[in-house]
């Protein structure tokens, strides 16, 4: 009988929370959070001006004021071809945390109980995470074992196939085939969902496909004129909402517009959220069922994660793809020092692929994941 | 979920019960446990050698052999180094005699430069002080847009224009003279620490403003690389603090450690929530508890701030306490803590939690059900329980499509449950009568047993442990027989 369980904790937290607010007067601690903190955005929301925008024939709010400062800066940003930028020459910037470990591994010629520890710390280094390491260790040595592999140099290429493996032979081509198709796009705050989408529109205007933006940020102050400058860009059309209005029906509304306008895709960007917010991940859900209510369907929900992520980004995964039935990880920010393994660990327990790599901040600096590449980088 | 430290020292204590002393063996098992741990939630692997070396010192010294009970001594150690890692004492932040003040925002893309920089002002303004933010992030697009907004809503003004990050710092302090503001946040664009050019450009922009404070913006979900980021950000701006961000999610934040241990400066504030006002001075302790996953009771009683009427949840206690509790108050409060999140997530916050209870999965459906048979009672059901007689039993269980039996459980389960909180109440309401007569709104606050609060260290996180645990043992004992029928 669980109910008994259920009970008793919701009781003993209660009697927590009871408790300590009897102990602990909390008067004299930071602003309380209003009891009604879950509809908090709204209300906060309220007090912000809308800023200048005009009804477009649709219906929709379309806003063609931006900041100057930055319209002065981005818009006019010559829009030539420049090389799709590659793995090898974005992370040769930064020598691998890998390097010193994997160096000593070599030079020290037959594996002894050092070098599992050395590999060990090397992938956790590279946020892997302990228990993708241990995984993938405890399976390299026993293949090094069968095979009577004994040379340090040997083993390191052994944990380089393993971990090929264990990436690649995915499927990472972005789904289509709705009518229009419609790609969500997820993940915490500040990970790059907005710039995510603008380098993808870039791409896909260019390769000849008619795009619909939609503004799902509405909670982030100018996120919309974030996507639009992307929009006026890439030449995509954004459909966007007042700020902190109702995301699902910016969506909605994107969507109806591309099936109006027989646009291919819409590319629909979404507040940054905590995964442990529950109501923000129920909004998240509607968001997804909604898209589909018109005449598009969801094919691919992608995460959004940042390379210096570090094992947060598995848990991180796990509510999402709960929430929003993730198809793909776009992996960001590969540019810097951090090296991402983090999603080695999300493909090792959920199996999620990786899709995109963000290795710039140049709309041609997206580009699809190589698993080969990206274990090489790793251990460069 | 998560496996806490405490559990894992649980198993390994578990089998050495009975030896008078650990051997070393015994503790080199649980400091590799610490060593997991420590891993897991993203400190430094450098950082991690040298606290668990420090902290072996200090457990095979004689400080252990002498404790009744090694386990929780072993957690205590690692808790106050950890503590004492994380920086004591609170960074201060004095304002400058002439001034403008000036404060310099650095960091990575996404860190939440741009937000915190106006959640910073908001703070200074409500300590009297008139900032003006300056928008150099010339770089992402609306990223001055964003801070203008966010200017608004916090009635501070923002200065930027279209030149470059360097000229927009330099023209910035004509304008704080102008506006008579004595104090000037500068946001700058998110950078990576490789990136030479961007690096050369904010220690122009540092160079120009010679801020008395150097921000690094750390994201609390960063992983081993928070090092090398925030060794480069020192090296070329000389940091003064760091802002933790995004530490409302459930990031154990051990970055945040590796930091602090390697450039030596203090976490000064952290960022708690979406809202302006989430803010605050950072707690070194309660990092200190989340970093090893043990019960988080501080996060807890956040999180049933925001979710409860504070007047309400007392009296539901109280009631509760004096056993006057009925099922609809029950079916309330259930309502309220389910706002909070998972149940199962909140019960792994909860400090001495048994392992038994603390690992059953609680599935929303059967919350739902519990709720669908309060529901289908009537008031005076759900007040008065024991007239729950076969026929309303039957209708109830229609109601809820449920069986007969499931509300005779339910009712019974409850009233055992009443019972017992009735017997426990005894002790808090000791506390409460401690606190005099009034019982205003304001009254309440700050009786018994509270300890001074402020930037306070709350409570000893492994004091709350121990309590807990006392605490919960009550709970469990009765309760968990009928678990298994």
């Amino acid at each position: 009988m669980e109910l008994l369980i259920v009970i008793l904790v919701v009781l003993a937290v209660l009697l927590v929370g009871g408790f300590f607010f009897l102990r602990n007067g909390r008067s004299t601690h930071a602003p309380t959070i209003e009891p009604s903190a879950l509809d908090s955005r709204d209300a906060e929301l309220e007090q912000i001006d809308l800023g200048s925008g005009d009804l477009d024939a649709d219906g929709v709010l379309v806003d063609r004021t931006v900041d100057e400062a930055a319209a002065e800066l981005d818009v006019d940003e010559p829009m030539e071809e420049p090389e799709p930028a590659t793995f090898r020459d974005r992370l040769g910037r930064a020598r691998s945390a890998m390097a010193g470990y994997l160096g000593s591994v070599i030079s020290r010629g037959d594996a002894n109980a050092e070098t599992w520890e050395e590999l060990e710390e090397a992938l956790v280094r590279a946020d892997v995470g302990v228990a993708a390491t241990m995984e993938i260790l405890e399976t390299v040595r026993n293949r090094a074992q069968e095979e009577g592999i004994k040379d340090g140099a040997a083993i390191i290429e052994l944990v380089k196939d393993e971990m090929k493996a264990r990436l690649g032979g995915q499927d990472i081509s972005l789904a289509e085939g709705g009518d229009p198709s419609v790609w969500l796009f997820v993940g915490v705050n500040g990970v790059g969902k907005t710039t995510t989408i603008g380098k993808i529109a870039t791409r896909e205007v260019a390769a000849g496909k008619n795009l619909v933006l939609a503004a799902g940020d509405t909670f982030r102050a100018a996120a919309a004129e974030q996507l639009t400058m992307w929009g006026d860009r890439s030449g995509a059309h954004v459909v966007r909402g007042a700020e902190g209005g109702d995301p699902s029906s910016v969506i909605f509304d994107a969507v109806e517009h591309a099936a109006a306008a027989g646009a291919d895709v819409v590319l629909a960007d979404t507040a940054g959220r905590l995964h442990t917010k529950t109501n923000l991940m129920n909004e998240l859900s509607k968001v997804r069922r909604v898209a589909e209510k018109g005449a598009g369907t969801v094919t691919e929900t992608l995460l959004v994660i940042d390379a210096t992520t570090g094992q947060n980004g598995l848990v991180q995964a796990r509510e999402f793809t709960q929430a929003a039935d993730l198809t793909g990880v776009v992996l960001t920010k590969l540019d810097g020092s951090a090296k991402g393994g983090i999603v080695v660990a999300v493909q090792n327990e959920l199996g999620i692929p990786v899709k995109l790599v963000g290795l710039g901040e140049g709309p041609h600096d997206l580009i699809p994941f190589d698993a080969d590449e990206f274990v090489d980088a790793l251990f460069s | 979920m998560f496996d806490t430290l405490t559990d894992r020292f649980d198993g390994i204590f578990g089998r050495l019960r009975g030896k008078g002393k650990l051997s070393e063996q015994d503790v080199d098992e649980a400091l590799r446990e610490i060593r997991l741990a420590l891993l897991e939630a993203d400190v430094n692997f450098e950082v991690v050698k040298s606290l668990v070396s420090r902290i072996r010192d200090r457990a095979v010294g004689d400080e252990l052999s002498k404790a009744l009970n090694p386990g929780q001594q072993i957690v205590k150690i690692v808790l106050e180094e950890l503590t004492e890692s994380l920086g004591g004492e609170a960074m201060q932040v004095t304002f400058s005699s002439k001034p403008p003040t000036i404060v310099l925002m650095a960091g990575l893309q996404g860190s939440g430069k741009t937000t915190n920089s106006a959640k910073l002002a908001n703070l200074f303004k409500s300590q009297g002080r008139n900032p003006l933010l300056v928008g150099a992030d010339l770089q992402r697009p609306a990223a001055v847009e964003q801070l203008r907004t966010l200017g608004r809503q916090i009635d501070v003004p923002v200065f930027s224009e279209a030149s470059d990050p360097v000229s927009v710092a330099k023209a910035s302090l004509e304008e704080a003279k102008r506006l008579g503001r004595d104090v000037i946040i500068c946001d700058t664009a998110g950078r990576l620490a490789i990136d030479e050019e961007l690096m050369e450009e904010v220690r122009k922009i540092s160079e120009v403003l010679d801020p008395q404070y150097t921000f690094l913006v750390v994201d609390a979900m960063t992983g081993q690389d928070a090092v090398t980021v925030a060794e480069s950000f020192h090296n070329t701006l000389a940091l003064d603090g760091v802002i933790l961000t995004k530490l409302d999610g459930d990031a154990r934040g051990g970055a945040a450690l590796s930091v602090k241990e390697v450039v030596g400066r203090p976490i000064a504030f952290a960022s708690t929530g979406e809202k302006l006002e989430d803010f605050e001075v950072f707690h070194p302790d309660r990092l200190a508890s989340r970093i090893l996953g043990m019960g988080d009771i501080e996060t807890l009683i956040e999180k049933a701030e925001a979710a409860y009427e504070e007047e309400e949840a007392e009296e539901a206690a109280q009631r509760l306490m004096e056993g006057t509790f009925t099922l609809d108050d029950f079916l309330h409060q259930m309502k309220q803590i389910r706002k909070m999140g998972p149940l199962g997530n909140l019960l792994g916050m909860m400090p001495g939690m048994p392992k038994e209870v603390r690992d059953v999965e609680i599935e929303d459906s059967q919350i739902n059900r519990l709720e669908a048979i309060i529901l289908s009672m009537t008031m005076e059901e759900r007040t008065k329980p024991e007239i729950i007689d076969g026929s309303r039993r039957n209708r109830i269980a229609k109601g809820c499509g449920m069986k007969p039996q499931d509300v005779s459980a339910l009712v019974t389960q409850f009233s055992e449950m009443k019972k017992m909180m009735k017997q426990l109440g005894v002790q808090p309401k000791k506390a409460k009568a401690k606190k005099g007569g009034k019982k205003g709104k304001k009254g309440r606050r700050g009786g018994g047993r509270t300890t001074p609060k402020g930037n306070a260290p709350l409570v000893d996180p492994s004091a709350v442990l121990a309590e807990g645990v006392e605490e919960f043992q009550g709970l469990r004992l009765p309760g968990l027989p009928g678990g298994d029928e």
